[in-house]
């Protein structure tokens, strides 16, 4: 049965394609070293829109309000400018409500875009850029170590790791939040409390690694200037110990977090990268495994959850679980030596 | 050109859902079409696979093991059709799919009580979530209507209004902000556009949005009068334009389209054709329901004698959609199912993390419990809100109940992989609240919408497989309508079977019985109930000899009233709903 996989490894080569949402200019030029921050694209989407009805408000047809207007599309109008005077000894005008641009113009009708418009991609990992695709965005590769979040809230930055954890069931607590960690990415464990969020916010940290997060402080998460990436679950969840062991081995170092929204369809997930110096390409990471003994494993679902294992046997068939449910299963060690019986649904592979 | 089904013999079906993937062979065996074996497959919409057609390669390769025979080609892996001398492949397909995530919906009517409730109720007969209305009561301004449209960037647009002959400066008054925010979009970005209203408005609507939209599409008129709702039309020319979406954002599926010859249906729609025709085969004053709780929604489809109904709830599926449930819902009200004193977060921690990996299953006792007390609160509000839309003439026994619906047939993952049919019986009693006596099924191979796929091409294949036993007969249920104390007797009933012997039983209020009756068997039942009790024939009357069908779990007595009205103290509750699982064998 394929198997799908978590990244989490020391070492490995990183290919990742950074698209803008709909066509717009590549500032990136192929081979241009980046960083995670440095913006790679932009493009222009306003959110806002002023609809101005000339032939309604100069009272006359649609037909002849066209005559009577002065812009056409791609116009850039300052606010109070005038868009279409009417006729007559006293004839009313017509003004645009905001800055702007015009962007439709019929029916004795005008639309106009206003209010902020830029839309920047970033790179979101440092590295190479290795293909440029026009008018979307670009393809960059690099080398370190990667480990993949469940949630993300959306930014991207970089800095110094800094590790709060003593271990990888670690709740991060806002007496643990000093001054000295200043625009420092946080290596933080369980986060239950908003005052946590609020310390790294004021203080303010350049980044957030947690295990895990209550579900009442997501939307104060998704409001952070800096990136949150929950590496392990919604709830209280410790963090598996494959990421703890490489995150925590890694403070002092200079990492990237890709905040990523994780999306199901695209396969963007939040991201932490350890850029590393090599002197040859380390393989490519497999996208997808098939269930066999050896493989690392962690547990999605209740026994064990979060827990890291290793496959021992698939069995034979289909196993009656302990819920009565007869589903295709493994046995798995658990790294306390505990062997369990998991639905192969129930895994994911973690390398 | 696909092969033509009435001529072909065997016949596999697809079903590409949001979890998993099923391929089910249908064959003629001795002269008539029999469920033959079915193969799963995790489902492959998502990354890193990203494309649909690996799903049902493997669930037929699935398929293959169990029957020993070649379906696929072994190196380029497409489907053999149809059938060769040696065996292999197949001769026709049918597709179904409900994966993917809800389509974006923006909903448009004229009358916010009349034409935008209609256009709302055909959007719910697909995998739609509906982000934003507008109506000629909608308070916005033109170009704040136009940002709306482009903050939710709709995958589809659903225009109803007008009456035929009717209105029609309104109605284009309506589609400016929708012109305008398409006109914006990037052409990749633009909706597909479904219009069902005014017909005389149809070249204005071609001129207005025509250029503007990925795809227009046209049905009658869902309100060709004020009086009047018309809505079968626009379902199948919705379930094509949920098709055409799909295609565009799923991978695969059109190779997967190109093996059925273009028949792919959505799969609640096609679970609505085979509720619509089973209410045409089998018609009785009574309706037909058919209730399936899987990941990528809840499912209601009900056929009365003069009218179907069809609704699709993503917001109450149990897969990528069910961190949203607590919008609906609190988690006392899901906890109030659970047998164990079970934290609230340990709940909301659930949802999250079953949004996170909808394919996962329960594997301990307490995830069961907490899966199962959520998978009833979820059909619990989806028979709510689907109620709402039932015909106000269908039969009941009171307005404000479930109405008297005989067989019930129940399917999907939560419904169909509980590991005892009790454990099914129990979810469905509680949350669909059936009155009255009817017959409950359980599809247990999720057969249903692909007998619905074949229907319309092969109207022999569903009946024969209905009537082969593919299905799990759970035996009848008998739910009298009664208010009154724990502990009083409620009816009398006295079983006849076909042997001679006879099984009495004394239902009392808040109590569930169970009296065997094997799968096949039928029996004569004698029921006298209490005073005020009723049982689908009316306050206090009573039946003679009513024959009736038996099922895995026999005869099933209902005796906690309706609604279920449960104690409001936690541990009785618990040890009440335990009590009622032990009975049904649900463990």
């Amino acid at each position: 049965m394929l198997a799908p996989v978590h990244h989490v490894i020391g070492l490995t080569t990183i290919v990742r394609e950074r698209l803008l949402p709909i066509s717009g200019e590549v500032i990136a030029r192929a081979q241009q070293k980046v960083t995670a921050g440095e913006v790679v694209a932009q493009t222009h989407w306003s959110r806002e829109h002023a609809l101005l009805d000339v032939a309604r408000i100069l009272g006359v047809s649609p037909a002849a309000a066209d005559k009577l207007i002065k812009c056409k599309v791609d116009d850039q109008v300052t606010a109070s400018a005038e868009i279409a005077v009417g006729r007559g000894m006293f004839p009313k005008s017509v003004r645009a409500p905001k800055d702007g641009r015009v962007v439709a113009v019929g029916g004795g009708q005008v639309l106009l875009e206003v209010g902020e418009a830029k839309l920047e991609l970033r790179a979101g990992i440092p590295g190479t850029v290795i293909q440029v695709i026009p008018n979307r965005g670009v393809v960059i590769q690099t080398s370190g170590g990667l480990v993949q979040g469940v949630w993300g809230n959306g930014r991207v930055d970089a800095g110094l790791l800094v590790n709060l954890m003593e271990g990888p069931d670690t709740v991060l607590v806002p007496g643990r939040i000093d001054v000295s960690l200043r625009g420092s990415i946080i290596l933080g464990g369980m986060i239950r409390t908003a005052e946590t969020l609020q310390a790294l916010a004021e203080l303010p940290a350049r980044g957030l690694i947690a295990s895990s997060i209550q579900p009442s402080l997501l939307s104060k998460a998704r409001e952070m200037r800096f990136p949150v990436i929950v590496t392990d679950g919604i709830g209280t969840m410790p963090m598996n110990t494959a990421a703890y062991k490489l995150l925590s081995t890694s403070a002092k170092r200079e990492v990237a977090l890709n905040a990523e929204v994780f999306d199901r369809y695209t396969g963007a997930r939040p991201e932490v990268f350890i850029p590393l110096p090599t002197s040859s390409e380390p393989p490519m990471p497999n996208e997808v495994e098939v269930f066999a003994p050896g493989l690392q494993v962690r547990m999605r679902r209740p026994p064990a959850i979060g827990m890291i294992g290793t496959i021992v046997s698939i069995k034979p068939g289909l196993t009656v679980l302990p819920s009565g449910l007869r589903a295709q299963a493994a046995e798995v060690k658990l790294e306390n030596n505990e062997t369990v019986i998991v639905p192969l649904v129930n895994m994911e592979v973690v390398g | 050109m696909p092969t033509s089904l009435v001529t072909s013999n065997s016949l596999l079906a697809i079903d590409v859902g949001a979890a998993n993937t099923r391929a089910v062979l249908f064959d003629v065996i001795e002269g008539e079409y029999r469920f033959v074996a079915s193969g799963v497959a995790p489902s492959t919409a998502e990354a890193p696979y990203k494309d649909v057609s690996e799903g049902a390669r493997n669930a037929i390769e699935a398929l293959q093991k169990i029957l020993q025979k070649t379906l696929l080609e072994p190196a380029a892996r497409s489907l053999i059709m149809p059938s060769q001398p040696d065996g292999s492949g197949v001769d026709s397909l049918v597709l179904t799919i409900s994966a993917g995530p809800a389509v974006r919906t923006l909903v448009v009517g004229l009358l916010k009580d009349v034409s935008l409730e209609s256009a709302r109720r055909l959007t719910e007969s697909t995998y739609a979530r509906i982000l934003d209305t507008l109506s000629l009561g909608d308070q916005r301004k033109p170009d704040q209507q136009i940002d709306s449209i482009l903050r939710i960037r709709p995958d589809m647009v659903v225009i109803a209004g007008g009456t035929d002959g009717g209105a029609s400066r309104s109605v284009q008054k309506l589609l400016e902000p929708i012109g305008l925010a398409s006109y914006l979009m990037p052409d990749e970005k633009r909706p597909a556009v479904l219009y069902a209203g005014n017909e005389k408005l149809v070249e204005e609507v071609k001129s207005l949005v025509g250029s503007l939209a990925t795809t227009l599409h046209f049905s009658s008129n869902i309100r060709p009068s004020l009086e009047v709702e018309d809505i079968d039309p626009a379902e199948l020319e919705l379930a094509q334009m949920f098709v055409t979406i799909r295609k565009k954002q799923l991978k695969g599926l059109d190779v997967l389209d190109l093996w059925a010859g273009g028949h792919t249906l959505p799969t609640a729609y096609a679970t609505g054709r085979m509720v619509r025709f089973l209410s045409n085969v089998y018609g009785s004053n009574k309706g037909l329901l058919s209730v399936d709780l899987g990941a990528s929604s809840a499912v209601i489809a009900a056929g009365f004698s003069k009218k179907s109904v069809l609704k699709t709830y993503p917001q109450f599926g149990l897969g990528e959609n069910l961190v949203g449930l607590l919008n609906y819902t609190t988690v006392e009200d899901i906890l109030r199912w659970s047998t164990l004193d079970i934290p609230p977060s340990v709940i909301v921690d659930y949802l999250h993390q079953k949004s996170l990996y909808p394919g996962t299953i329960p594997a301990t006792k307490e995830d069961l419990v907490i899966v199962q007390s959520v998978a009833k609160q979820a059909l619990y509000l989806a028979m709510q809100a689907a109620r709402k839309d039932f015909p106000k003439d269908a039969a009941s026994i009171k307005p404000t109940l479930t109405p008297l619906f005989d067989p019930i047939i129940a399917g999907g993952a939560a419904l169909s992989d509980a590991s005892r049919p009790g454990q099914s019986l129990l979810l469905l009693l509680d949350s669909v609240q059936p009155v009255g006596i009817s017959t409950v099924i359980l599809d247990q191979n999720n057969l249903m919408p692909m007998l619905g796929a074949a229907a319309s091409q092969n109207n022999i294949l569903p009946v024969q497989v209905l009537e082969s036993g593919a299905f799990l007969s759970v035996g009848t249920v008998i739910s009298p309508v009664v208010t009154t104390k724990y502990g009083a007797s409620i009816l009398k009933a006295k079983v006849t079977y076909e042997n001679g012997t006879e099984a009495n039983v004394n239902l009392k209020y808040g109590f569930l019985e169970v009296l065997p009756l094997a799968s096949g068997e039928a029996a004569q039942i004698t029921i006298q109930v209490s005073r005020g009790v009723d049982i689908g024939f009316g306050p206090g009357r009573s039946t003679r000899n009513l024959p009736i069908t038996g099922g895995a779990l026999g005869i099933v007595f209902d005796g906690r009233g309706r609604p279920l009205d449960l104690p409001s103290d936690p541990v009785r509750r618990r040890e009440l709903i335990k009590k009622w699982n032990w009975t049904l064998g649900g463990g």
